[in-house]
């Protein structure tokens, strides 16, 4: 297990190492010269030659990398354009705000997700399974800022129950976390009922209820646990879902997260702010995505790792 | 794996055409394509056109779903809009779809180093959170259609390699193939008539889901002022614009929304189905 964690944690490295090469090449896309279009048009000459040295614009692309690596090594994000603000400092403010978020989500969806799932394999074509699937192909249908914003309509503007926006007390969290979560809790619905059927045809479900365990119990100790694997895998992309659809339920209800902030930069020409968000949510992404790797290996010992 | 399923293509429209949803799905997606075609015979208003006293009009005899923000006729511009909308889809699953089956099928079928660093560099792509990647390409490039259907058909590029990559596998290791070998067929031959033809049922079934998932996607980046820029009627700018008149004319920013859904939701009918008909055993 420890070596199978080492290798995990190695292989992460020429993944990472490409997506900073990645973040590190948009910037040659920009047309024209980067440093005059991030400054503006009020911007002097020494004030663009400043800023292009500064970014190592000046310098070639393998060199301008490297720095940019050995920058990150040193846990720095550089200094946003805008304000001249350490881009650490600007994700430490906004990170809890889409760590809560997101967490809240994806709670939501497993706690929504996973039991409307198996209602629905447990009673397969009955009135609740059929219901829960129109219910999850329009919720895998539905854009999450257009199901954010009739929340808002429905829930803040017409019946005044909850905030429409900004974040403050567990209220403000409500419409955001369910307008994030909707899709997922449709997928997650979808995965658990499709591996539970399949479970409950195998043979030790049979033999278990031949033996008299009670249909729930077989559900919840045979079925559900090895129903789990694929639906934990369907979790990990979701997680991915999350961090990026955060951009948009951040921007419907004005929360002040790493979506929010990304949008900023994107509009006020801040790359160095941009490219640090956009680091922050790649890595968490890749993190979870090895947590969930290592999972596996609790959730069916069968799989071993060398 | 998949694709193994013997099936002839009569038995296939047999399964489809038993599928209600299924069905429900091809004529979502069928009067889309319509609309789209015959825009300017159907859209009651020219859609660019601004009556300013007109105004957030609510629904009613004169606008079917109401007037927007300059007194353009909302219903004429969501029926544009499946132009821009299918347009964008359309064109990013093709790129990512020629690009896909190309990367796929070198990776799968030459093995080796070619394969681990064509998988690795699709594992980079695919490090990236839903919607940053294609936010990093058009933050660059600018927004825009063209950037916008580069930056959808890049999202969906690794998605269309995978599957490829994986059925190239299976077909690989059949007897046909060795036995083209055998006689003397070269890569190119063996690629191009014993092992794309396999996978063309599977990336039917891709295509069709990912014009699902393009859609919503564009649908995004116009939201967030990143894609399609005004005045062109993309279902997700007019969400977007619509948010500013929430509490006094609701109906422009829901309505849009309830367009993308229905295309969305047709796609995936479609595909499910697709897949379904395709090969029964697969339950998902």
């Amino acid at each position: 297990m420890k070596r199978f964690l080492a290798r995990r944690l190695l292989a992460m490295i020429p993944v990472l190492l490409g997506v900073l090469l990645l973040i590190t090449v948009t910037i040659d896309l920009i047309p024209g010269d980067p440093a005059a279009l991030m400054l503006g048009q009020g911007a002097t000459p020494e004030m663009v030659a400043k800023l292009r040295a500064s970014l190592d614009l000046d310098q070639p692309l393998h060199v301008r990398y490297a720095r940019y690596v050995a920058r990150l090594l040193r846990g720095d994000l550089g200094r946003s354009i805008r304000e001249g603000r350490p881009v650490n400092d600007e994700i430490r403010d906004v990170w809890p705000a889409t760590a809560a978020l997101g967490a809240t989500a994806l709670l939501l969806a497993i706690a929504v997700g996973v039991p409307a799932g198996m209602l629905s394999a447990r009673w397969p074509f009955s009135l609740f399974d059929n219901i829960a699937r129109i219910v999850t192909l329009l919720g895998l249908s539905m854009p999450i800022f257009w199901t954010g914003i009739v929340l808002i309509v429905v829930f803040s503007l017409w019946l005044g129950w909850l905030p429409a926006g900004g974040r403050g007390t567990a209220l403000h969290l409500v419409l955001p976390a369910v307008a994030l979560a909707a899709p997922s809790i449709a997928m997650l619905a979808r995965m658990t009922r499709s591996t539970m059927l399949e479970v409950l045809r195998e043979d030790y479900v049979r033999t278990a209820r031949a033996k008299g365990v009670a249909i729930r119990g077989i559900l919840v100790r045979h079925a559900l646990r090895n129903a789990l694997i694929p639906v934990v895998t369907v979790l990990g992309l979701q997680t991915g879902q999350l961090l990026g659809g955060a951009v948009l339920t951040e921007t419907v209800f004005s929360w002040p997260g790493i979506g929010r902030m990304l949008v900023r930069a994107i509009f006020a020409r801040d790359y160095v702010l941009l490219q640090g968000g956009v680091l922050i949510l790649a890595v968490t992404f890749v993190l979870i995505n090895l947590l969930v790797d290592l999972s596996y290996a609790y959730l069916d010992p069968r799989i071993t790792y060398r | 794996m998949m694709a193994t399923y013997v099936s002839t293509r009569a038995a296939m429209w047999k399964r489809f055409r038993r599928n209600r949803l299924a069905l429900a799905g091809l004529v979502i997606v069928g009067l889309l394509a319509a609309a789209a075609v015959a825009a300017p015979v159907l859209a009651p208003r020219d859609p660019a056109r601004q009556v300013l006293e007109d105004k957030r009009m609510p629904p009613g005899a004169r606008y079917w779903l109401g007037a927007d923000e300059f007194g353009r006729d909302i219903a004429s511009r969501l029926i544009y809009g499946s132009r821009v909308a299918l347009v964008v889809g359309a064109i990013s699953v093709l790129i990512a779809l020629v690009l896909g089956t190309l990367l796929g099928t070198a990776a799968g079928y030459l093995g080796g180093a070619a394969d681990e660093a064509i998988m690795r560099a699709l594992d980079v792509l695919l490090a990236f959170p839903y919607l940053l990647l294609a936010i990093a390409i058009v933050s660059a490039l600018g927004p825009g259609l063209e950037n916008t259907i580069l930056a959808v058909g890049i999202w969906a590029t690794p998605g269309f390699a995978r599957v490829v990559r994986g059925s190239v596998l299976v077909v690989k290791e059949q007897e046909y193939v060795a036995a083209a070998r055998a006689i003397g067929a070269g890569t190119a031959r063996v690629v191009a008539r014993h092992v794309l033809p396999n996978c063309v049922s599977i990336l039917i079934v891709y295509s069709a889901l990912y014009m699902a998932s393009a859609i919503l996607l564009e649908a995004a980046l116009s939201f967030l002022g990143l894609g399609i820029q005004p005045p062109m009627p993309s279902w997700g700018l007019m969400v977007s614009t619509g948010r500013d008149f929430l509490t006094i004319a609701p109906h422009i920013a829901t309505f849009p929304g309830l367009a993308i859904a229905l295309a969305v939701l047709g796609f995936n009918l479609l595909g499910d189905g697709l897949r379904d008909a395709l090969d029964p055993r697969l339950t998902v």
